[in-house]
C-alpha cells in the first residue's frame, strides 16, 4: 500500500513539474497546487498507512490508533498551501490585468528597466 | 518567566492584527508600530541577557512536554538574531514613514511588516522543524504581499517568479520533513539530533540532509540565487532593505542550525558540499557585483557575496569561525539594510538607476555621500567598523581548519565588494554635479534618521565588539556543542 | 446578464439555513469527533458564497453589511488572544483549560477555552475565504 501511494505521489510530482514548466501562469499555479498535494500524500504515507483506528479520543485502546502527527502536519500544510495558492492566484490575476499577458516568456523582463 | 520568549513573535502578530482595525488612522498605526517594535527590542534584549546568565530558555506550548509538543527555544544565537532583526525592522519602518506613500500605508503595509517580523523571529526561536516550516511560510506570505504591494509592472513581473521559486523550495522542505519523519518519527530538533547521534547518521539520513541543504540554499541564496537580484530590485526601497537585511539571513540561520545541531556527523559530505557551494557563491557573486551598472543589481549581488562569506564559517566548523559568522551575520543585517536604503535613496533623488548616469551627488548631499563611504568600508572589512571583526575571525577559523581555498576566496571577494561599491561611489558622488541646487530633492528627516541610526549601529558593533564577545562566544559554543542545546530541551 | 432562476433562489433560501446549521454542528462536534473550527469556517463561507452567487453582490452586501477583512482580523485576534490569556495565569503560552459545569436544563456540559480559539479560527477562515472570492470576482 505504501509503495503504491508513494508511486502515486511521484506521478503527481511528474504532472506538477510538467505544468510548472509550461508558459501560461495559470498552469504554473495549478502545477504548484498539485505539487503541494503530492507532498501531503508523501507525508501521510511516511507516517504509515492503515495501521490502526482514527486517532480521536474515546473509549478505545490507545495503542490501536494511527499516528496522529502526520495528519496534523497535513492539515497545517493544507491550510498554508491554500493561503499561498490564493495569494499567487490573486497576484497572477493582477499581473494578467496590468501586464496584459499570461505568457511567462513575455514576462521575462528586459535588461534596461 | 519562560512565556517571555514567545513575545518576539506573538507581539508583532497581535500588533499587526490590531493595525488592520485602524486602517484609516495612519498616524496611530505608525505610533503603535514604533511602540510595539521598541517593546519587542526591549524584550529581546532581556531574553539575550537572561539566556547569557541562566542558560538556554525553553517554552513548551500548551504545556506539552518535549519531544511531543511544539516548543520555542532561545539560545544566544537565536536571541542575538532576534534582537538585531527587530532593530533593523524598526529602522526600516522609520524610513518607510517618509518614503512609502499614503496609498500603501492604507493597504495594511505596517500590518504586513509586523507579520514579516513575526515570521522571522519565529523562525529564529522555534525548536521544532515543522514549526520552522510554518514560520518560514508566515514570513514568506508577508513577503509575497510586501513585494507586490503598489502593483507596479515590474513588481508584478518579478513577484510571480519570487513566489513560484519559494513555493518550490517550501515543497522541498515538506519532502525533507516527510523523509525525516519516516526515519525518526519525531520533529523536535533536539530529539532528532539525539536519535541520530544514538543510531548514527545513516546514508539515507545524509541524503535527507542534502534535501534540506537544497531548501536552505534556495532560501538563503547560496549558489541558487538566480531569483534574488530580480526580486530584490522590484519592491520599494524600505521593503527591499527589509528583504536584504532579513530574508536571506533566516535561510542562513536555518542552515547553520540544522547542520550544527542535527546533521553534523558526516561533515566530509555535507559540510564539504556547503564549502563548495559557498566558494562558488563567492565567485559568482563577485562576478555579478562588478558586471552590472544598475545600482540595485550590484547591491543585490553584494547580498549574495555575504551569504557565501557567512557560510564559509559553517563549512570550516571551528569555534572562531562560528564566532566570526555570527558577528558577520549581525553586521550584515545592519549594513545591507543601510546599503539598500542608500541605493534606493540615490535612485529616488536622481531618477536614474545606473551609476554612470549619476555624478557629483556629494555636492548636493555631503552627509549622505559619506555614509555611503562608511558602509562601503564596513562591508569591505576596514577596522574599526563592524565588518572587520567578523572577517578576521572567519579567516582565523579557516586557517585553523586548513581550508586555504575558502580563505582566499573569502578575502578576494572582499576586494570585489570594495571595488563594486567604490565604482558607485566614485562615479555617482564625485565628478560634475548633475543636479542643480534649485531642483535638488531635499533628503527628508526620516531618511537621515534611519541612515544615521544604522551608521551608529555599525560603529557600535565595530567598536563594542569586546562588549558583545561573551554573547557571541556563548552562541558559538552552543553551535559547536549540540549536546548543550539537547540537554536544555530534553533533560532538565 | 440577468437570469431568472426562480428555482435556484427558492432552494437557496432554504439551503442556506441548512448549511449554517451544519456549520454550527461541525463547530461544536469538532471538540471530540470529526469537525472543528476550520471546517466549520469553510462551510460557513460556502453559505455566504452561495448567497453571493445566487443573488447579486449589491443585494447581499446591503443585507449583510460586514467587512469580511475585519471579520478575519477579529478571528485572528481572538485566536492569538487566547494564547495571551496564559500570561494572566502564569502557565505556558496557548495552554487550554476545561472543566465540567452543571447548567440548568442542559445538565452537565464541558466548557473549554479551546472553543474560543476555534471560534477565532472559524471567523478568520470565513473572513479570508469570502474576501478572496469577493476580491477576485468583483472586477471580472
Amino acid at each position: 500500500m505504501e509503495t503504491l501511494i508513494t508511486i502515486l505521489s511521484g506521478v503527481l510530482v511528474t504532472v506538477g513539474t510538467y505544468l510548472l514548466l509550461s508558459k501560461s501562469i495559470l498552469r504554473v499555479v495549478l502545477g504548484t497546487a498539485i505539487f503541494s498535494h503530492a507532498a501531503h500524500l508523501l507525508i501521510i504515507t511516511m507516517g504509515g498507512l492503515k495501521t490502526g483506528n482514527v486517532p480521536i479520543l474515546g473509549d478505545e485502546d490507545v495503542s490501536a490508533f494511527v499516528d496522529p502527527l502526520p495528519q496534523a502536519l497535513i492539515l497545517t500544510s493544507i491550510v498554508i498551501s491554500f493561503a499561498v495558492t490564493a495569494v499567487i492566484l490573486t497576484i497572477s490575476y493582477r499581473a494578467y490585468q496590468t501586464l496584459g499577458t499570461d505568457n511567462l516568456e513575455e514576462l521575462r523582463g528586459s535588461k534596461y528597466d | 518567566m519562560t512565556n517571555l520568549i514567545v513575545l518576539p513573535m506573538a507581539l508583532p502578530i497581535i500588533i499587526g492584527i490590531i493595525l488592520i482595525f485602524l486602517r484609516p488612522y495612519i498616524k496611530t498605526q505608525r505610533a503603535i508600530t514604533v511602540i510595539g517594535l521598541l517593546t519587542t527590542i526591549g524584550i529581546s534584549g532581556y531574553i539575550l541577557q537572561s539566556v547569557y546568565t541562566d542558560g538556554i530558555m525553553r517554552l513548551d506550548f500548551g504545556g506539552w512536554q518535549p519531544p511531543f509538543g511544539i516548543l520555542f527555544v532561545a539560545d544566544s544565537f537565536s536571541a542575538i538574531l532576534v534582537l538585531v532583526a527587530t532593530i533593523v525592522t524598526l529602522i526600516c519602518t522609520i524610513y518607510a514613514f517618509s518614503s512609502i506613500g499614503r496609498e500603501m500605508e492604507n493597504m495594511y503595509f505596517y500590518s504586513f511588516v509586523n507579520f514579516l517580523l513575526a515570521g522571522v523571529n519565529g523562525s529564529f526561536l522555534t525548536g521544532d522543524i515543522f514549526n520552522l516550516y510554518v514560520n518560514f511560510e508566515i514570513m514568506l506570505l508577508a513577503s509575497y504581499v510586501l513585494i507586490v504591494l503598489g502593483g507596479k509592472k515590474m513588481q508584478l513581473r518579478e513577484s510571480i517568479k519570487y513566489v513560484v521559486i519559494n513555493i518550490i523550495s517550501s515543497w522541498f522542505f515538506l519532502v525533507g520533513i516527510a523523509y525525516l519523519y519516516a526515519q525518526l518519527g519525531t520533529l523536535n530538533m533536539a530529539h532528532i539530533s539525539q536519535l541520530i547521534s544514538e543510531s548514527g547518521q545513516t546514508p539515507l539520513l545524509t541524503i535527507t540532509s542534502l534535501v534540506f541543504l537544497v531548501v536552505f540554499a534556495l532560501k538563503s541564496g547560496l549558489l541558487l540565487y538566480f531569483w534574488l537580484p530580480g526580486s530584490y530590485s522590484a519592491p520599494p526601497t524600505a521593503v527591499a532593505a527589509l528583504f536584504g537585511g532579513l530574508l536571506t539571513k533566516v535561510g542562513i540561520y536555518s542552515m547553520i542550525r540544522v547542520f550544527t545541531l542535527i546533521f553534523y556527523h558526516e561533515t566530509q559530505i555535507t559540510h564539504l558540499a556547503i564549502g563548495i557551494l559557498a566558494g562558488a557563491t563567492l565567485i559568482a557573486g563577485s562576478i555579478g557585483a562588478v558586471a552590472y551598472k544598475d545600482i540595485r543589481q550590484i547591491v543585490a549581488y553584494n547580498v549574495i557575496i555575504a551569504v557565501g562569506f557567512i557560510l564559509v564559517g559553517l563549512a570550516v566548523m571551528t569555534q572562531e569561525a562560528f564566532e566570526g559568522s555570527i558577528y558577520y551575520l549581525m553586521h550584515d543585517m545592519i549594513a545591507k539594510s543601510l546599503l539598500f536604503l542608500l541605493a534606493g535613496t540615490m535612485i529616488t533623488v536622481t531618477g536614474e538607476k545606473r551609476f554612470d548616469n549619476m555624478s557629483g551627488l556629494i555636492r548636493n548631499y555631503p552627509a549622505f555621500g559619506w555614509m555611503f563611504f562608511i558602509v562601503m568600508l564596513s562591508l569591505a572589512g576596514v577596522p574599526p567598523l563592524s565588518g572587520f571583526i567578523g572577517k578576521v575571525l572567519v579567516g582565523q577559523g579557516a586557517i585553523e581548519a586548513g581550508s586555504f581555498i575558502l580563505l582566499a576566496l573569502a578575502f578576494i571577494s572582499s576586494i570585489f565588494v570594495l571595488y563594486s561599491l567604490l565604482r558607485i561611489f566614485l562615479n555617482s558622488f564625485w565628478g560634475e554635479t548633475i543636479i542643480s541646487f534649485e531642483d535638488e530633492i531635499p533628503l527628508r528627516k526620516g531618511w537621515m534618521v534611519s541612515f544615521g541610526l544604522l551608521t551608529i549601529l555599525m560603529f557600535v558593533l565595530g567598536l563594542g565588539a569586546e562588549y558583545f564577545a561573551p554573547y557571541v562566544a556563548d552562541a558559538a559554543y552552543t553551535l559547536m556543542n549540540p549536546q548543550v542545546y539537547i540537554d536544555a530541551v530534553l533533560n532538565d | 446578464m440577468k437570469i431568472n432562476n426562480v428555482i435556484l433562489r427558492t432552494v437557496t433560501k432554504l439551503v442556506v439555513f441548512i448549511i449554517l446549521t451544519l456549520a454550527v454542528y461541525l463547530f461544536f462536534a469538532g471538540h471530540n469527533s470529526p469537525g472543528g473550527g476550520f471546517i466549520a469556517g469553510l462551510v460557513l463561507a460556502s453559505a455566504f458564497v452561495l448567497l453571493f452567487i445566487v443573488y447579486d453582490m449589491e443585494t447581499i452586501k446591503n443585507a449583510i453589511p460586514l467587512d469580511f477583512k475585519k471579520i478575519a482580523a477579529l478571528g485572528a485576534f481572538l485566536a492569538v488572544g487566547t494564547g495571551f490569556g496564559a500570561f494572566l495565569f502564569d502557565v505556558p503560552f496557548l495552554t487550554q483549560a476545561f472543566d465540567y459545569f452543571q447548567v440548568p436544563f442542559f445538565g452537565e456540559i464541558e466548557l473549554t477555552t479551546v472553543t474560543i480559539f476555534e471560534a477565532g479560527v472559524t471567523l478568520a477562515v470565513v473572513g479570508v475565504v469570502v474576501t478572496i472570492i469577493l476580491s477576485i470576482s468583483e472586477d471580472v
